[in-house]
Parts: C-alpha cells; sequence; structure tokens
C-alpha cells in the first residue's frame, strides 16, 4: 500500500484543515473518474446497438423469410414488405437509419401486435420492476446474511448445510421450481388446496388497499422461486469474501480492544467483506430485467418476460430486438452505477 | 505487587499426534512500571505468548498453565470479566499497522472505538475529542484522526497503534515487535515515543523483538526465548552483554554493536535455522546449533536455573561459569 | 504455487510433445531426447497421483464424480438399456400422460411414451450441449484471456474492454436471441452458450496468464530466446490448464441450466429427447393445471442433479488445484 499522504495543497490545508481539505482535491479526481466510467457506458451502449444490428440484421439472412416464415408469399409482396422495412437499401444507410432511430426511442412496430415497440415494452415495464426488484432485495439480503454466518462459522455443521441447501437450489431450473410451487400451492395435491393464485398480477375489480392485497397475494410464489435461484450467487460471494478477510490482523486488534464476537463480525469484518460483494448487488439489480423471463412465462406475469416469451414463439424480431437492447442497456447502466458507488464504500479507492 | 505473573504457560496448536507445541512451559513476571523484553527468532513462540495473554489464539490452539493479571487468571475468567480486562487491563500494539488497523474506518474512531465501549465516555463526540488527544500525545496532528489507514505513512500508522493501545488508561501495554516494518530512523523515534508515554502514564510494558539491541536500550529485564521456552533471563544489559546462555550470546552477536570489542573481531550469525516446533530435537533444543554442546546436551533438557545475581539460565555450562568465578 | 506444481497434470500433455527437445536439446547429446521425455511423464505420474489424494479428501466432490461417471455411463448405454426406439412417437407403448405403474415407473408423457426411457435418452442430449458448449466457451475464454494476458499493450486493451462489454450482456438473453435468429438444432444451442459465456473465463484466465508470467523461469525462457508461441506453449498453458479444467466444470452446469432453459422455451432441436423439452411438453399438456406432477417431477430433478454434481466436482477441483482461491461463483 501506498505510504505517501493524499496531496494537499497548502491552501485548502489552511481554509479547512486535514481531512476536508484532502476530501476537495480528492472530489475533483472523483469527478474524473465518474467522467472517465459515463463515458465508458456510452461507448457500451452504442455497442449495444452495433451488436443487436449484426445478429438480427445480419446473421438470420434475409428477416423478411423469418418474418413471413411458414406462409406463401409472392414476390411482390416480398419487395413491398422489404421497401416497408427499409431492407431494399445498402447495409450501411439500415444501419445509420437503424442506429438514428433507436436514439429518437423508434424501436420499429411489433409484427404481432402492430404496435411501436417502445409503447409495449413501456407498458409492462412497472410488473417487472415490482416482481423482481423485490425478488432482488430479498435475495440480497437473505444471500449476505447467510453467507456471514456460513464464513463465521466455516467448516461447522451450519456452514455446510447452508452452502449445500444454496449450491442445490443454484442447480435446480427455477422455471421448473416455480411450476412445482404452482402444482403445489396453486393448484393442489391431494387434500392441500390451493392457497395462491397460479398466475397473472391481480385478479382485477379490486381497488385501494384491497387491490395492493390482491397483488402481493400473486406475488408471493414468483418472488419465492426468484429468491430461491438466486441467493445462492450472493451467498457464495458474501462467504468466500468474508473468509478471506477471517484471521485478519485488524480482527485480531477489534477483539482485543474487548469487543463481542458480533460486534467484531457487524463493525469490522462484514464492511471489509461487503465490498467486493457491493458490485455483484448492482449486477443483480440490473439482472432485475432480465432475470425474470423464465418466471414470468411460468406465472403469467404481465412484464417484459411474458412478453419476451410472447415475442419468441413467432418470432417477432423487432420486439425481441428491443427487448434485448433493454436488457442489456440495463446490464450496462448497473455496473456503471456500481463503478461510480464502490468508491464511495471503500476509501482506499481514490473518490 | 506484580502486574503480570505467567506460570507454567503452554500452547499447543492441533491436537493428538498432530499436536504442535509452540509455548512449553513459560515462566515470566513484570511489576508494574517495568519495561520487560522478550526475544527470539521468528517461530520461538514470542508472538503466540503475547496473543496468548488476552486469549486471542485461534480455536485450534489450546492453553495451559496460569496467566495472573492483577492477581486475576486471564484463562479462567468469564467471557464478560475478559471482556472488560482487554484493552483496559492490557492493550496490544501489533506488529504491521498497516494490517492492525481497519481501512475502511477513520483513525480516529478506531481510537474511540474501546473508550466508548469501556464506557471511559460516553458519548461519540467526547470518545472522539480524548481519541484527538491521545493523537496529540503520539506526536500526531489532531487533524489526522480523520484519515483513513491507507493515507497515512507507516511511522503514523504505528503512532495510531500506540495512541490506540493507551486509550483505555491500560496497567499494561504488550508491544509486538513494534518497530520491525519501520526504517531506522522512524524506528528510534517510535521507541522513544513508547518510553516517554510508558513511564509518564507508570504502564507496565512487555516488549517482543527479535532485536536483543533494540530490547535491551529500551527494557529493564530481558527474556530470551528459544523453541517455545525461556532460555535465558536476567537485568536487560547484563543479558545483551555479557550472555550466560549461548543462544543469548548469537542473538546479541547477530546484531553488532559499536563500540563491542566482539563484533569487530567476530561478527557472527547462528549458523542453521530455528527447529520445527513439529519436530524438536531431543535433549537441549538448541544443541544442534550450539557451540559449545556437550554429549549430555542431546540426552537432557536443562531447567532454568541461577546464574548469578537475578538471573537465570538454562545450559548445563551455567554451573561451571559459576564454578569457576 | 500448488498450480504450478500440478500444472503438468495429464490434460496438460498434448502441446508439448516435441517441445522439450527444442527447448533442452542444443547442449545436450543425442540421450536426450528420450530422457527428459521419461522424466517428464514420471513426474506427471507423481503429481497425477498427488492429485488424486487431495481430490479424494474432499467428499461432496467425489460424490459428484461418482455420480457422474454413472449417469454417463447411462446415457451411452441408451439404445441397450431402454431399447433405441423409446423416442419413437408412431408406435408408443403406452396411452397419453398414464399414472406411474409397474410398467412405467414414472408413467407416460402425452404421446404415450415411457417417461423413465426418455429421461434416460434425455440425458444424452444434456450431458453432449453441456459438454460441448462448455468446451467452446472454455476454449474462447482461454484464447482470448492468453492472448490478452501474454502481449498486453494496445491488443490486451482492445480485448479486455470487448471481454468486458460481453461480461455485463445478459448471458441468457444473448443465449435466447442468438437461439432464435439461428436455424433450431442442437449446434445452435451449443453455439449459442458457448459464444453468451465465454467472458468470466477469459478473465480469469488473463489474470493467472499475468501471474505466470510475471514467474522467474518465464523470464528466464524469454531471455533464452523462448518466442510468443513458446513462452505461451510450454510455459502459460500448462499452468493454466488446471484452473482452466476447474472453470469448465463449473461451466458446464451453467450450460446444463442454460440448453434445459433454451429447449424448455421450445428454442433447442424439436428432433432431439431433451429434459428442457419435456418440461415443455409437460407444461403444454398441461401438466400443471391438472396436478400431473410425475410428468413434471423426474426431468427437473435429473437437470438439477447433474448441474449439482458438475459444481460439486468443479469446486472441489477449484479447492484442490488453488486452495487459497475462494471459491467464489
Amino acid at each position: 500500500m501506498s505510504t505517501a499522504d493524499p496531496p494537499v495543497t497548502p491552501a485548502a490545508e489552511k481554509a479547512a484543515p486535514g481531512a476536508r481539505g484532502a476530501a476537495g482535491s480528492s472530489r475533483r479526481a472523483y469527478l474524473g473518474y465518474v467522467a472517465g466510467k459515463l463515458a465508458g457506458a456510452a461507448v457500451s451502449l452504442f455497442a449495444i446497438l452495433v451488436t443487436s444490428f449484426f445478429l438480427f440484421r445480419i446473421i438470420p439472412g434475409d428477416p423478411v423469410k423469418t418474418m413471413t416464415h411458414g406462409r406463401k408469399v409472392d414476390a411482390e409482396q416480398l419487395a413491398a414488405l422489404r421497401r416497408q422495412y427499409g431492407l431494399d437499401l445498402p447495409l450501411w444507410e439500415q444501419f445509420t437509419r437503424y442506429v438514428g432511430d433507436a436514439l429518437t426511442g423508434d424501436l420499429g412496430d411489433s409484427y404481432q401486435f402492430n404496435e411501436p415497440v417502445l409503447d409495449l415494452i413501456r407498458e409492462r415495464v412497472p410488473a417487472t420492476l415490482l416482481l423482481t426488484g423485490t425478488a432482488v432485495v430479498l435475495y440480497s439480503a437473505l444471500g449476505l446474511w447467510l453467507g456471514t454466518r456460513a464464513a463465521w462459522r466455516h467448516g461447522g455443521l451450519g456452514d455446510k448445510v447452508n452452502t449445500g441447501v444454496a449450491l442445490t437450489f443454484w442447480s435446480v431450473p427455477h422455471f421448473w421450481l416455480g411450476m412445482l410451487l404452482i402444482i403445489f400451492f396453486s393448484v393442489g395435491v391431494g387434500p392441500l388446496p390451493g392457497l395462491f393464485p397460479t398466475g397473472g398480477m391481480e385478479s382485477g375489480g379490486e381497488e385501494g388497499p384491497a387491490y395492493v392485497v390482491d397483488v402481493v397475494h400473486h406475488m408471493v410464489l414468483p418472488v419465492l422461486t426468484l429468491v430461491a435461484a438466486c441467493y445462492a450467487q450472493t451467498l457464495l460471494v458474501m462467504r468466500s469474501s468474508l473468509l478471506d478477510e477471517m484471521g485478519s490482523d485488524y480482527l485480531t486488534a477489534a477483539r482485543a480492544k474487548g469487543l463481542r464476537d458480533d460486534l467484531v463480525r457487524r463493525r469490522h469484518a462484514v464492511p471489509n467483506a461487503l465490498l467486493p460483494t457491493i458490485t455483484l448487488v448492482f449486477v443483480n439489480l440490473g439482472f432485475i430485467a432480465a432475470g425474470s423471463i423464465l418466471v414470468e412465462t411460468v406465472f403469467s406475469w404481465p412484464g417484459l418476460g411474458g412478453l419476451f416469451y410472447q415475442a419468441l414463439s413467432v418470432p417477432d424480431l423487432p420486439l425481441i430486438q428491443g427487448l434485448f437492447i433493454v436488457y442489456a442497456g440495463s446490464m450496462i447502466l448497473m455496473s456503471v452505477v456500481a463503478d461510480l458507488i464502490y468508491p464511495l464504500f471503500d476509501p482506499r479507492v481514490g473518490r | 505487587m506484580t502486574l503480570l505473573d505467567v506460570r507454567d504457560l503452554h500452547v499447543t496448536y492441533g491436537t493428538g499426534a498432530a499436536a504442535v507445541p509452540a509455548v512449553r512451559g513459560v515462566d515470566l513476571t513484570l511489576a508494574a512500571g517495568q519495561k520487560l523484553g522478550l526475544a527470539g527468532e521468528s517461530g520461538c513462540g514470542k508472538s503466540t505468548l503475547a496473543l496468548a495473554l488476552l486469549r486471542l489464539l485461534p480455536r485450534p490452539a489450546r492453553v495451559r498453565g496460569e496467566i495472573l493479571l492483577d492477581g486475576e487468571d486471564v484463562l479462567t475468567m468469564s467471557w464478560g470479566r475478559l471482556r472488560a480486562v482487554r484493552w483496559a487491563g492490557a492493550s496490544i500494539v501489533f506488529q504491521g499497522a498497516m494490517h492492525s488497523l481497519n481501512a475502511v474506518h477513520r483513525v480516529r474512531d478506531q481510537i474511540a472505538e474501546p473508550i466508548l465501549l469501556h464506557r471511559l465516555e460516553t458519548s461519540q463526540a467526547a470518545a472522539r475529542r480524548r481519541a484527538e488527544g491521545l493523537l496529540e500525545q503520539v506526536g500526531l496532528p489532531a487533524a489526522r484522526g480523520g484519515a483513513y489507514p491507507h493515507e497515512l505513512s507507516g511511522g503514523q500508522r504505528q503512532r495510531v497503534m500506540i495512541a490506540m493501545a493507551l486509550a483505555c488508561d491500560p496497567r499494561l501495554v504488550v508491544a509486538d515487535e513494534p518497530t520491525t516494518a519501520l526504517d531506522v530512523m522512524i524506528q528510534a523515534q517510535i521507541l522513544r515515543l513508547i518510553e516517554r508515554l510508558v513511564a509518564e502514564h507508570g504502564i507496565g510494558l512487555l516488549m517482543i523483538s527479535h532485536d536483543l539491541a533494540v530490547l535491551s536500550d529500551t527494557c529493564d529485564r530481558l527474556a530470551v526465548m528459544y523453541a517455545g521456552r525461556i532460555v535465558e533471563e536476567g537485568p536487560a544489559q547484563r543479558v545483551f552483554t555479557a550472555a550466560e546462555h549461548p543462544y543469548s550470546g548469537a542473538l546479541a552477536a547477530a546484531f553488532p554493536t559499536v563500540g563491542r570489542a566482539a563484533d569487530r573481531r567476530a561478527p557472527q550469525g547462528l549458523p542453521g535455522d530455528p527447529p520445527d516446533p513439529a519436530r524438536l530435537p531431543g535433549g537441549c533444543t538448541f544443541h544442534p546449533r550450539c557451540p559449545v554442546a556437550l554429549e549430555t546436551c542431546a540426552a537432557d533438557e536443562p531447567r532454568l536455573r541461577e546464574a548469578g545475581p537475578g538471573r537465570r539460565a538454562a545450559c548445563v555450562h551455567v554451573d561451571s561459569v559459576k564454578e569457576a568465578r | 504455487m500448488s498450480t504450478e506444481a500440478l500444472g503438468e497434470e495429464p490434460g496438460a500433455e498434448p502441446p508439448d510433445t516435441g517441445a522439450p527437445a527444442k527447448s533442452a536439446a542444443p547442449a545436450d547429446s543425442a540421450d536426450s531426447a528420450a530422457d527428459p521425455g521419461a522424466l517428464a511423464w514420471a513426474r506427471r505420474r507423481r503429481s497425477a497421483a498427488r492429485f488424486w489424494r487431495a481430490y479424494r479428501g474432499q467428499r461432496a466432490g467425489l460424490v459428484g464424480l461418482v455420480a457422474l461417471a454413472v449417469i454417463a455411463f447411462t446415457a451411452l448405454a441408451a439404445p441397450l438399456l431402454v431399447g433405441s426406439d423409446a423416442d419413437s412417437v408412431t408406435d408408443a407403448p403406452g396411452t397419453a400422460l398414464e399414472n406411474p405403474s409397474t410398467e412405467f415407473p414414472l408413467g407416460t408423457d402425452q404421446f404415450g411414451r415411457s417417461v423413465l426411457d426418455l429421461l434416460v435418452y434425455g440425458a444424452r442430449i444434456s450431458l453432449t450441449v453441456g459438454l460441448l458448449a462448455a468446451a467452446l466457451t472454455v476454449g474462447i475464454g482461454t484464447l482470448v484471456g492468453m492472448l490478452a494476458g501474454h502481449y498486453g499493450g494496445w491488443l490486451s486493451g482492445v480485448l479486455m474492454r470487448v471481454t468486458d462489454f460481453f461480461l455485463v450482456m445478459p448471458t441468457l438473453v444473448l443465449a435466447i436471441v442468438l437461439a432464435t435468429v439461428m436455424s433450431r438444432s442442437v449446434t445452435t444451442v451449443i453455439i449459442a452458450i458457448g459464444v453468451a459465456a465465454w467472458p468470466k473465463t477469459a478473465r480469469l484466465v488473463r489474470a493467472q496468464t499475468l501471474a505466470i508470467e510475471a514467474r522467474p523461469y518465464v523470464e528466464r525462457a524469454r531471455a533464452l530466446g523462448g518466442g510468443h508461441t513458446h513462452v505461451m506453449r510450454r510455459h502459460v498453458l500448462p499452468n493454466v490448464l488446471p484452473l482452466v479444467l476447474a472453470q469448465t466444470t463449473l461451466v458446464i452446469s451453467e450450460a446444463i441450466l442454460t440448453e434445459a432453459t433454451l429447449a424448455f422455451l421450445g428454442l433447442g432441436d424439436p428432433q432431439v429427447v431433451s429434459w428442457g423439452g419435456m418440461l415443455q411438453d409437460a407444461r403444454e399438456a398441461g401438466a400443471i393445471s391438472s396436478g400431473h406432477w410425475s410428468f413434471l417431477v423426474p426431468p427437473g430433478i435429473a437437470i438439477a442433479v447433474v448441474a449439482l454434481c458438475f459444481t460439486l466436482a468443479g469446486r472441489a477441483l477449484e479447492s484442490v488445484l488453488n486452495p487459497k482461491l475462494g471459491v467464489a461463483k
């Protein structure tokens, strides 16, 4: 580690002695860092447009064939369709048009719904945010908590059970888990009555508090599925990063000060071990959109994932493309947020 | 009244056939306000001993014997009492301040933490003020308290460690290699600082180092450890300049002193490596490396015995030396 | 350290036959060709034995390995065990959606085929796709990681930017999109998974490459005139391989899960019986609403067991090869 003191200008030192002066100059460094990360994100977002153009215009060959697949279409209709979608233009012109449209928020029209893709997506976003946002918060908290416990008593029975159960849930395909939950808790097996709705987000006709209760009732099983499927990763990362901290001298020092074991863990070990985990939590937040495709499908949740599944079965290429951009874009945004937030937690990284 | 009285202390890592003895029957006493140096090569058990004093060793270590701190046995006291004794009764200046300070907390808060914990102050603000006062005592501007450990130099971090050790006015401070990682100029500063503070506060000091010269300079008495045992004990300057045990002599010679005739003629290190605690040689554990070993040394391990006024040593040659005098 | 010691795994041997003579021969005489070879073999045998002893100590990993052996055998012997026409729709032995019986221990599917027989057949596709997709992923990842780590400079910069870009891409979405825009086949599924999942391996391999190239013996090899290819093949690759092996095992379980997901979404090869496809069939045949769990439960358990076995084996490998590396996944 560097032994040099942070650069403190004499003037700043006088105006605000010590730490505050250092904060002034490092704030400038942090702003530079932010600008760099934002520029990187802009490049990545553009790269997503390039990738999606490549994926949807070049790999499939003739999109019009895909569009009409199965149906008999004569040459004239094909040509008309080509003109309609601008496919008769040279490739580079298609590309610039496509990028221009995408940047102005025009992602084309869905084949299936004959509606602008962006409107379709916008309608579905709240449902997905509600479902996966809840799930991410819950499974991150659960993973951090169990991971901390497992590492603190590593090698013990609790650790083995915890890790084993997490790995098992991680190996289970979560759409299958969702279907099992539906069978057992919605349809009911034998004498067991169905306790929860089989799918959807609301029963309809409810208002006010009753509506909220209804939505929560619909959310229980899908959220449970997502939590079971995803908490393992957080648990394992937290466990291994806390294990790295175990036996560190500063923990012995904290014990020597007379701190209780749980205070040593909470105040000293966990804040250090959390640092590598923060990034993961934010990546998971970015995963909010894409993480629930299967669960939304199984539970007929009216969100982006369900829309994606509908688009796949056609396949409705403009809609898939639009969703691809949304999914990938949200990942990139969240990883930038993680990069920007990380230095605020770790004083060793310049802020 | 003795401040610290260690009686027949044993520390063993692991159990059964895999048991490795790290400390094998150590007796130590330290009076209040006195300074005792504990010397030895790395792996001789001196750091294990330091951690054992506050029961800080990890789980697989087994500790046997008595550690009386102000007459109370640390090894048998309840967890609650032990936590109260930690830092308020005895504190530790750890080696390697970089790793012993928590990287994500400001140093002021790390100093204030035990102050609040042991209820020397009840408000956060008062504890911080006290921490800043301590920082000034160790020669750092109070404003540096807002810094994180990585923003300080090695010497500054060690000063923070010392301020932290003094936070609860302990009766005993254990300094485990407090200057090892520092360069020579800073080392001298830190040693003088420790000496001054210990004298001002009337604290008992147990200083651990491999550097006999440093210890003899700072401490009143000196104990030399080899393979988990004390092999020599006595007044610091006497042990350093006229060792009774050949190991102490070799350790002293490993750090040449200006003006000592022997160093000019024969600067020497010690041949061989310290023994593996898992496979200690039979008899006197030092005999394979000893320049004056006799045949009996391979068979019997000598106990500590009187070797002059206030001195003890564990060597077969001790009696003959005394008789010759 | 242990990675270095175990660098000479059996798996590490293909690229270096003949190469030792090239590096050591100039000073030595004729027997040098045979002798170092024999020595190297003895050393490899020893380290393989040491590796096996360490692996045996990992109980969970051992269980995973044994279970995988059984499953692999079942998959290979499927035509012998259940007959080669178990997946035929036209002459199915039973009626649709029967409950478990002595003839059909797990009941039948919507065409009247035995679910147990289908399960055995499904293992073939699951393992094939899992292994090949993981091989593709790890192949791309190793190549990119080694090139980026070895050459440095602008090439490394560009490669790592690309890697980071793909790293934040949602893997499943990318695989789904690839599987959608290409024709439906097993190859498509393998490519879709392989292309979507490589960046993690690339990062790992690059870090390991950098660590290895900082070692003194690599500097020595370079000082003695070893070219890029020589250094990468003789020094970097053998030392990267153990890590890559562990990584492959972990990637396989992810690949198997992704394969099941793609098949469940109807993006797999419709001609082939697969566990994910069985789940899709079960769902479409109304197994959920009718509570017909005997069709639904077995394929899911099969997927979970295989994925778990590979994960356990991979974690055991990782902790044997690199005990310091916390098993971060």
